[in-house]
């Protein structure tokens, strides 16, 4: 059974090599991408009911026992966020089957896409820290490509600043890594848990632990965000999409998995530091989204204060706050994703990003107009959708922990994701009605289906919030009690 | 020795850091490698230098050089060659396209 692990990460790239030989049948690429990735998604359904109900799976790669060889561990909060990303990843490609061009689609766009989706499922499965900076690697070469491939000149542009800050910060987890590794002698996560809780977090190690918050950071745009913008508001729509629901989603991931399994004994330092990371990132994040006018920037800004936001019920660490940010990451996976299509489609159909130049979408547009305003209502946390739940909970969680002055911060921002969404759905869909059917430069219909789709989700996982729990409860469960981690990888 | 080598990959990272520091693209780039040469070299150093005998030939040693530093050290290198060819590419095509190697020009807005 623990071989369930190790299909989300094979398939996508077996697939993706074969691909590679058949570059000028773009349709049998996209069949095969798309079956590929159904096999994915089911096989990682499975792992989650298989998890859910029985055991965390750990799978030794090559047979070598747990400390010695490299692991794949499936626990709850692993398998679930393979299993999201899997999904999304269908449905940017379901929006980009139409949209991207034929360029692209000749020059390797699906092995890519393929590739980063197994880079993004390895770092969730891994159980090895330097397997992890592994799997980043694979994921982020792949996304180098995605962002340059094109070679339009901001492309080109922004992906160079991408490619230098992402070179830098990988070494430095290699460097990070290196320390751990001399103070530690392991590089299993569950063996370094271990390890660390034995000889106590001296200094050392919470320095360690700090050039592993400055990496992760760097990944995932905490705070040290400023690179974030820029880039992904250069690929065209569909990847812009892939990256915000994926990209920084594993840099959250991987802060949970350090902070609540390896760095958990000195909160007061860490994740003190973490918190006002989070607040300032919030902060940032909502004055450069409420400043700009262009869709891409806008809506780049609102993946920032996400990040801030999930990684506060991180640093308030009590088992409230750590299952609103778990709940709240599944739901930013979903609608970033949701928000980055509609929002693609509408510049597609104007050509421009500029919010000035728009007006009057929804006479022609209806449908499109109700999936982003729902989208928007997500993000910015009006029930029944998923988006209120989790902030719910994470504020919940931190007032009860007496963060108060952070969780007003939270509060005001989610009112200025708001604002910054609403400026975007005002200015594009009321107002006059500026051309006429067949005037615009694309139809945006292919933004329906997956729009459709994931608005189906997020209202499904809002009113679904009981059964969505029990899942998340599972994954938190791990997260405040790493001995069921430990145990379940070393076997005592 | 290892006192050594952590002192020589020190110098290197204060190389590296300036030449990242600099306008100039190549130089960048150049800064980049010299960053992974440094950290691989403090990756041998900081885990300690021959300790014993190689591993795996005999069992009859009292003492077995660790060989997990240098198995990442091969994996990193690896990663970074690929990472500095695409770089370089990367740069060329930059330069190609946009006339120049100077990132400073390449902060954006003029050119949209």
């Amino acid at each position: 059974m623990s071989n369930l692990l190790i299909y989300p990460i094979i398939i996508p790239l077996l697939m993706a090599m074969v691909l590679v030989f058949i570059r000028d049948r773009i349709k049998l690429q996209q069949w095969l991408t798309v079956l590929s990735l159904l096999a994915t998604i089911g096989f990682s359904l499975f792992t989650v009911y298989f998890v859910s109900t029985e055991q965390i799976l750990v799978l030794e790669l090559g047979g070598w026992s747990a400390p010695f060889g490299i692991v794949l561990v499936g626990d709850m909060l692993a398998v679930v966020l393979v299993a999201v990303a899997s999904f999304v990843t269908l449905m940017c490609l379901l929006y980009g089957f139409q949209s991207i061009d034929t360029g692209h689609k000749k020059h390797f766009v699906y092995p890519m896409i393929l590739i980063l989706l197994t880079g993004v499922n390895g770092s969730f499965l891994t159980g090895d820290i330097f397997n992890l900076f592994v799997f980043f690697e694979v994921m982020l070469i792949s996304s180098y490509v995605l962002i340059a491939l094109g070679g339009r000149k901001i492309q080109l542009r922004e992906s160079m600043k991408y490619v230098i800050i992402n070179i830098i910060a990988s070494t430095l987890f290699v460097i990070a890594t290196a320390y751990l590794y001399a103070a530690t002698g392991t590089l299993n996560l569950a063996h370094l848990s271990e390890r660390i809780a034995l000889a106590g977090q001296d200094g050392l190690l919470t320095a360690i632990s700090f050039l592993y918050l400055t990496v992760f950071g760097l990944k995932s745009g905490l705070l040290l965000f400023f690179w974030l913008p820029g880039s992904y508001s250069a690929p065209p729509p569909p990847i812009a999409a892939l990256f915000a629901a994926l990209l920084t989603k594993v840099g959250v991931y991987t802060i949970i998995r350090t902070f609540t399994l390896l760095f958990y004994h000195k909160p007061e330092i860490t994740h003190t530091v973490m918190l006002w990371m989070a607040a300032l990132t919030m902060i940032l994040g909502a004055l450069g989204a409420v400043s700009h006018w262009e869709i891409k920037k806008i809506l780049s800004y609102n993946v920032i204060i996400s990040v801030g936001f999930i990684l506060f019920g991180v640093a308030v660490g009590t088992e409230q706050s750590l299952s609103g940010s778990f709940y709240y990451l599944i739901h930013d996976m979903l609608s970033k994703a949701l928000i980055f299509i509609t929002g693609g489609a509408i510049i597609n159909i104007f050509g421009t990003d500029k919010l000035k130049e728009f007006s009057g979408l929804i006479l022609f547009r209806p449908l499109l107009g109700w999936l982003f305003f729902i989208g928007m209502l997500a993000l910015a946390g009006v029930p029944p959708l998923s988006g209120f739940i989790g902030k719910v909970m994470v504020l919940k969680g931190a007032i009860a922990a007496d963060e108060l002055a952070v969780s007003i911060i939270g509060l005001i921002t989610s009112l200025m994701v708001l604002y910054s969404i609403l400026k975007i759905f005002i200015h594009s869909f009321w107002g006059e009605t500026l051309m006429s059917e067949g005037q615009e430069y694309s139809t945006g219909k292919h933004a329906l289906l997956p729009g459709t789709i994931l608005v189906v989700c997020i209202v499904a996982m809002g009113l679904g919030a009981e059964w969505v729990n029990t899942y998340v409860a599972q994954a938190t469960e791990v997260m405040v009690n790493p001995n069921l981690y430990i145990e379940a990888v070393l076997k005592q | 020795m290892e006192t050594f080598m952590i002192i020589l990959s020190g110098i290197l990272f204060t190389i590296a850091t300036y030449l990242i520091l600099n306008k100039n693209f190549l130089r960048i780039v150049l800064g980049i490698t010299l960053f992974s040469h440094a950290t691989h070299m403090m990756l041998m150093a900081i885990n300690g230098l021959k300790r014993g005998a190689a591993p795996l030939l005999g069992e009859h040693a009292d003492a077995y050089t660790d060989p997990i530093p240098q198995a990442l050290i091969l994996t990193s290198i690896v990663i970074s060659f690929a990472l500095t060819a695409l770089l370089l590419v990367l740069g060329y095509r930059t330069y190609i396209e946009l006339g120049t190697d100077n990132m400073k020009k390449l902060r954006g807005e003029s050119h949209e």
